[in-house]
């Protein structure tokens, strides 16, 4: 069976997969045990599924693992703990920006490429950045002031 | 996570009690307290509220307490989450238990200290004498054993001016773990020797299943193909290997064609045969409205909507020769316990449901259905079953809030306020008790076919003075889709039509909006909300439509909507500014304020929370959500096809939560949802002079009518 070879979180790792197209999603949650990612909608359709794939904003539902190979993964679990969060957990665990919480990783990863990129956007490019990230239950406003909190860290 | 199928009997007598100390708290030997509930915390914060009231009754801090929710074999049953019952019945019993479980701990440490215990007090799980004997510890007095008492009704409560817990913003101990990555949904949860399982749904929702063939599979590992009657699907050790199968395997369906269709929705709802309501009456609205000189009249509709929960929804089942087990996210586990009894034949306590968080639900959606669906799998594979629905099931097979149809008519008094007034509303229904599930109707198994959706036909009468008021509701026998309690049910649609209505009787009476309301208005507690959300708005009083509303290609406004819930909870009042684009027909809207009164606050945070969930969800649902069907299939089956609220639409919201220890407290999961849709199309109206009476309001629509104008 073919195997593929990339960092996650800091770590190398070799998986095997019986399809080279097998999404990046699947092998984190299923092979690695890495949950954080979420199966939303396997069309880019939502950003539940958001990764950073060499420090970029990446739906890991349609990047299928050979696209991996050879390069860099960071998951939700790399930025933080519950007990050590990083900058921008630590802004939407202290504006509680979770209501159900499965958009939450989407919404995290996207800002974290976000303000790697830019350390200070304005609302509105926040709001932009964050257009293909979807959440049901209404915690728009929180994840918004979560965002902007950790800009202003 | 114990995988055990073995139900010890002090568990199933512990469940059955459901009015029992023991069968809601447990003290351990550490001082730790676990709370038991039937009441589920799906993302509302409500476990949170448990803990505060528990800790408050007891004196015992609030984190040495942890939650257990929905677990049939371990948990009481005092009701499902839904209705907004999270705070005034699911908190309301734990306190009660705490406070039994209080005065039972004072008599014990009273008897030990030798003292009275109206001399004794608690603090931080401590029981001291007043005059410095040496106490006791609670967990020293009762850890690790039963109370054996029965819940008194009477246990004296605190009272609100003594809480140091209740009341406060206490944080909710998911959120770490869910900003973190370490949140164990149901969707992440595995068990031993478990395989992944698809459904193979037909195209069309009444399709027949012809032929399969695996020939185009067969180069996919470990796959199993499960055949029953109509209902196929397959499981596999690997999960992309269930889902490449499930898509790839080729099949032959027989399609249905019997659909209405969601573009001609009015008329199927206006010449079906349906049995009639009489919802209010009071005074003699027919005859009034017969006799008055001038007569207001108009229609409004609401579509069928969907749940559309971000995760779709999923469920592991393990089906043995013992019975069943099945992990789900439903917000009613032991109505699904009984559910999935009735329809696979097995006694309900050989039936255990386990609650795990899933994506966000707001009344009834696929998690049902999926249940059914792993229980059909796992019991023709005989193993441990996970099927996770994809995004097109979803959307496609939910049960769906229902599509509505109300007629108002009213005329009015010399001053113009409303003299009588009548709605007429239309509603798909079907008979009483469980709805079908999907999976085991295409397998052709028995079971009921109840169409519940919930309260649909309250708030559809003004809650403004007025004489001769009558609501009738036409309760149709069937529905096109199956039915869904979606949030707030029956009562969004209610209020868009109710204070879309006044909101034209008072542009009609040349009367601004918020005094036409107020001087109808007795309750001092609805003007407090009403005048609240008017001032935080920056509102100032004149007849719509705005005579300033032009700013370039802009038309701005501000409308206003007011409530109070069930005509007996949460008072509400929501205000909102608008810009409408003349040239797209996009509406923006630019702040909401609102004003909200549950009465006694149990956590201002957790409802906070709550309130903005309900104006962004609901915006959504009145900007864009409508279920799209033909004659035989949901159409609108992806993000593209079903467009929801986005964040560059998202606006400002100021939210006042008014605070009222000496009332009580109702829950706040619906009743914000209620305004949305009405102070939307007042402000539009406003900005506009044009009524927007369908939802969505979709900019295609808004631009036809702004150009018709």
């Amino acid at each position: 069976m073919p195997n593929y070879s990339f960092r996650v979180n800091g770590k190398t790792v070799t998986v095997d997969s019986w399809d080279p197209d097998q999404p990046l999603l699947y092998v984190l949650r299923n092979t690695l045990g890495l949950h954080g990612a979420k199966f939303g909608c396997g069309m880019a359709q939502c950003g539940a599924c958001t990764v950073l794939l060499d420090g970029g904003a990446a739906r890991s539902c349609v990047t299928p693992i050979r696209h991996a190979a050879g390069r860099s993964v960071t998951t939700i679990e790399g930025l933080g703990t519950p007990e050590n969060p990083n900058a921008v957990q630590a802004a939407f665990i202290a504006e509680q920006a979770a209501q159900c919480g499965y958009c939450t990783n989407g919404m995290i990863m996207a800002a974290q490429a976000l303000l790697d990129r830019n350390p200070h956007p304005t609302l509105e490019q926040v709001k932009s950045a964050l257009e293909g990230n979807l959440c049901r239950c209404g915690t728009h406003t929180r994840i918004l002031n979560a965002v902007m909190r950790a800009a202003r860290a | 996570m114990v995988v055990s199928f073995a139900i010890g009997r002090q568990a199933l007598a512990q469940a059955r009690a459901a009015h029992t100390v023991d069968s809601f708290l447990a003290i351990h030997q550490d001082g730790s307290v676990t709370i038991f509930t039937s009441h589920v915390d799906i993302g509302t914060g409500i476990s949170t509220v448990f803990r505060q009231v528990a800790a408050e009754e007891l004196d015992i801090p609030v984190e040495r307490f942890t939650v257990i929710e929905g677990d049939t074999a371990t948990t009481p049953d005092h009701g499902g989450t839904g209705g907004s019952t999270g705070v005034p019945r699911g908190a309301a019993d734990i306190r009660q238990a705490a406070a039994t479980a209080r005065r039972a701990l004072l008599e014990l440490a009273a008897r030990r200290m030798n003292r009275r215990a109206s001399d004794l007090t608690i603090e931080a799980g401590e029981i001291q004498a007043s005059d410095g004997a040496a106490g006791v510890s609670i967990a020293s007095l009762i850890g690790g054993k039963r109370f054996d008492l029965a819940v008194d009704p009477k246990a004296p409560l605190k009272q609100p001016s003594e809480y140091r817990i209740v009341g406060q913003p206490v944080l909710r101990a998911d959120v770490p773990f869910k900003c973190t990555g370490r949140h164990v949904y149901l969707q992440d949860f595995s068990v031993p020797g478990m395989l992944h399982g698809r459904v193979v749904r037909p195209p069309t929702l009444g399709g027949e299943l012809v032929s399969y063939d695996e020939t185009a599979i067969r180069a996919i590992p470990d796959i199993k193909v499960i055949r029953i009657g109509n209902f196929l699907g397959v499981v596999a050790a690997d999960e992309w290997a269930a889902i490449r199968a499930a898509r790839e395997l080729k099949v032959v369906w027989k399609d249905s064609r019997d659909l209405p269709g969601s573009d001609d929705l009015e008329r199927y709802l206006r010449e079906s045969p349906a049995a009639d309501q009489v919802v209010v009456n009071r005074g003699d609205a027919s005859g009034a409205l017969s006799g008055a000189p001038k007569k207001f009249s108009a229609a409004y509709y609401w579509p069928f909507q969907s749940h559309a929960s971000l995760g779709p929804s999923c469920a592991i089942a393990d089906v043995t020769d013992a019975g069943i087990t099945v992990w789900s996210a439903s917000q009613g586990a032991f109505g699904l316990r009984a559910h999935l009894a009735n329809v696979f034949g097995v006694a309900p306590e050989n039936v255990r449901v386990i609650y795990m968080d899933g994506s966000g639900s707001y009344g009834t959606n696929g998690a049902e259905d999926a249940a059914a669906d792993a229980v059909l799998l796992s019991r023709a594979a005989r193993r441990p079953v996970r099927v996770q629905w994809m995004r097109q099931d979803e959307h496609g097979w939910d049960p769906k809030g229902p599509v509505q149809l109300l007629d108002v008519r009213a005329s009015v008094d010399a001053a113009g306020n409303i003299a009588a007034w009548e709605t007429e509303m239309w509603l798909p229904g079907g008979p009483p008790g469980e709805r079908a599930l999907a999976g085991p109707e295409l397998a052709g198994m028995k079971q009921g076919h109840g169409q519940g959706a919930g309260l649909m036909t309250m708030n559809a009468d003004p809650p403004y003075r007025a004489a001769h008021v009558r609501v009738v509701a036409h309760n149709l026998r069937e529905t096109p889709l199956r039915l869904s309690n979606l949030r707030a049910p029956g009562k969004i649609a209610n209020v868009f039509a109710v204070e879309g209505f006044t909101d034209e009787l008072a542009a009609a009476a040349r009367v601004d909006a918020v005094e036409y309301r107020r001087r109808s208005l007795d309750d001092p507690r609805a003007l407090a909300v009403l005048d609240r959300a008017a001032s935080m708005i920056g509102w100032r009083a004149r007849p719509s439509p705005n005579p300033d509303a032009a700013q370039g290609n802009f038309r701005v406004g501000r409308g206003i909507a007011y409530l109070r819930y069930k005509q007996a909870e949460n008072y509400c009042a929501l205000a909102m500014e608008v810009a409408v684009e003349r040239s797209t027909g996009r509406i923006t809207v630019r702040r909401i304020a609102c004003a909200h009164d549950c009465g006694l606050i149990m956590n201002p945070d957790g409802l906070r929370n709550q309130v903005e969930g309900n104006i962004m969800h609901t915006l959504s649902r009145a900007l864009h959500e409508e279920v799209r069907f033909d004659q035989s299939k949901v159409i609108s089956v992806d993000w593209v096809t079903y467009p929801v609220l986005r964040f560059p639409e998202a606006p400002p919201v100021e939210i006042a939560l008014i605070n009222r220890p000496d009332q009580p407290p109702y829950g706040a999961g619906e009743a914000a949802s209620a305004p949305v849709a009405a102070a939307l199309a007042n402000a539009v109206f406003d900005a506009t002079g044009i009524r927007l009476r369908r939802v969505p309001f979709a900019a295609e629509r808004m631009k036809t009518m702004l150009a018709r104008a």
